[in-house]
């Protein structure tokens, strides 16, 4: 089956990262599809390139990183919650007019209209959230 | 078509298990994950309600989560099935939707 | 943009937070907004807290935020014109629907007669069309 996956919570403060990491891995490991991951409202600061957590604790954006080479998975961070909080890539650092871009690679900013796709396109939508 | 229900949040924190299970049709299915797995023991004051609606409707605990939080298994109400992460996604193949309660 | 090869489902969007205290009632609209310009079937559900993000006389000058309920009975443009508020979660909050924005649209197939878009309705009621849903949008 193909999935689609939201994720509306940022990492750490909710688990709600956490289960949907949990859920693609095992999703993939059964030979599923995730047709997309798409991150909205505070889910967008899972893709951030400064974060610096402890040592002895999970790197949630990384672990998403490194799952999304490994496998090619299509991390979608929304540009409109990503604006509101100051979540920046490249090209919208430069459209902005900021000195600095921090989404970590493996995520890619685009519209709400790939959210509506995921939920037209994949079997299923499986919302992690608060 | 019969939906599965996703409720993350404790029944002592949220009303979502609540109106989880007055907006569920019979025949569905309701996992419980995350903090949502406090819904799912004994000798609660929301443990009557889950029971009650198992007439209808067929539950589901995550047990990492149950795991994780030092909740006994073994204190699980009767009839509600332990699954993990793999059946949390063969559960989710099985009905048609899947609607989370936030 | 794939325009989804003429695939149609039923999209719901389940709303039960009230407004200004959490971004979630705002973010919803804007996915409701954008998903219509996609042609399929949508019904918006208001249940629980929800059902306060349709209340009148919102007035956020005092809370230095931007009132955004305007949006909302704008929907009938965007031919959005399947909006459930649960009367139980109404009732138990002590409000009716005079309480609530008068929801309306155009109906082209019937000469863009105005017609209500917002259609207070039980928890059994609720619980079919539900159930009816393909895809069920929660914030």
């Amino acid at each position: 089956m193909k999935f689609g996956i939201v994720i509306n919570e940022g990492p750490y403060t909710h688990q709600s990262s956490d289960s949907a990491l949990q859920f693609v891995k095992s999703a993939l490991a059964k030979g599923h599809d995730i047709f997309r991951v798409f991150f909205y409202h505070d889910g967008v600061n899972n893709g951030t390139s400064l974060g610096v957590p402890p040592q002895d604790d999970r790197n949630l954006p990384n672990e998403w990183s490194e799952l999304a080479e490994k496998h090619d998975l299509d991390l979608v961070v929304c540009v409109a919650a990503a604006q509101r909080r100051g979540m920046l890539d490249e090209d919208e650092m430069k459209r902005h007019d900021k000195n600095s871009n921090n989404l970590v690679k493996g995520f890619r900013i685009s519209g709400l209209g790939q959210l509506i796709e995921a939920g037209i396109q994949a079997d299923r939508l499986v919302t992690f959230g608060d | 078509m019969s939906a599965l229900h996703i409720v993350n949040k404790s029944p002592f924190e949220r009303n979502s298990l609540d109106s989880c299970l007055r907006l569920a049709a019979k025949g569905s299915a309701v996992l419980l994950f995350e903090d949502g797995v406090i819904g799912a023991m004994k000798n609660t004051k929301h443990s009557d309600a889950v029971a009650k609606a198992m007439s209808d409707i067929s539950f589901y605990a995550l047990g990492p989560d149950i795991k994780a939080r030092g909740l006994n298994d073994g204190n699980i109400i009767d009839g509600i099935n332990v699954i993990d992460y793999d059946g949390f996604v063969d559960l989710t193949t099985e009905h048609n939707t899947v609607q989370s309660w936030l | 943009m794939e325009d989804g090869e003429g695939i149609i489902k039923k999209f719901c969007y389940m709303n039960r937070k009230a407004p200004y205290g959490t971004i979630y009632a705002l973010e919803s609209l804007e996915v409701v907004l954008i998903a219509a310009a996609f042609d399929q079937d949508i019904s918006l559900v208001f249940a629980d807290d929800g059902v306060y993000q349709l209340t009148k006389n919102q007035e956020t000058d005092g809370i230095g935020m931007k009132n955004f309920s305007k949006t909302y009975s704008a929907l009938g443009d965007y031919d959005i014109k399947k909006i459930y508020v649960e009367k139980e979660s109404l009732e138990e909050r002590g409000l009716s629907v005079d309480d609530l924005q008068a929801l309306k649209y155009e109906d082209e197939d019937d000469d863009w007669v105005e017609k209500d878009s917002l259609f207070v309705v039980g928890s059994e009621e609720l619980t079919k069309i539900i159930n009816e849903q393909d895809v069920v949008l929660s914030f």
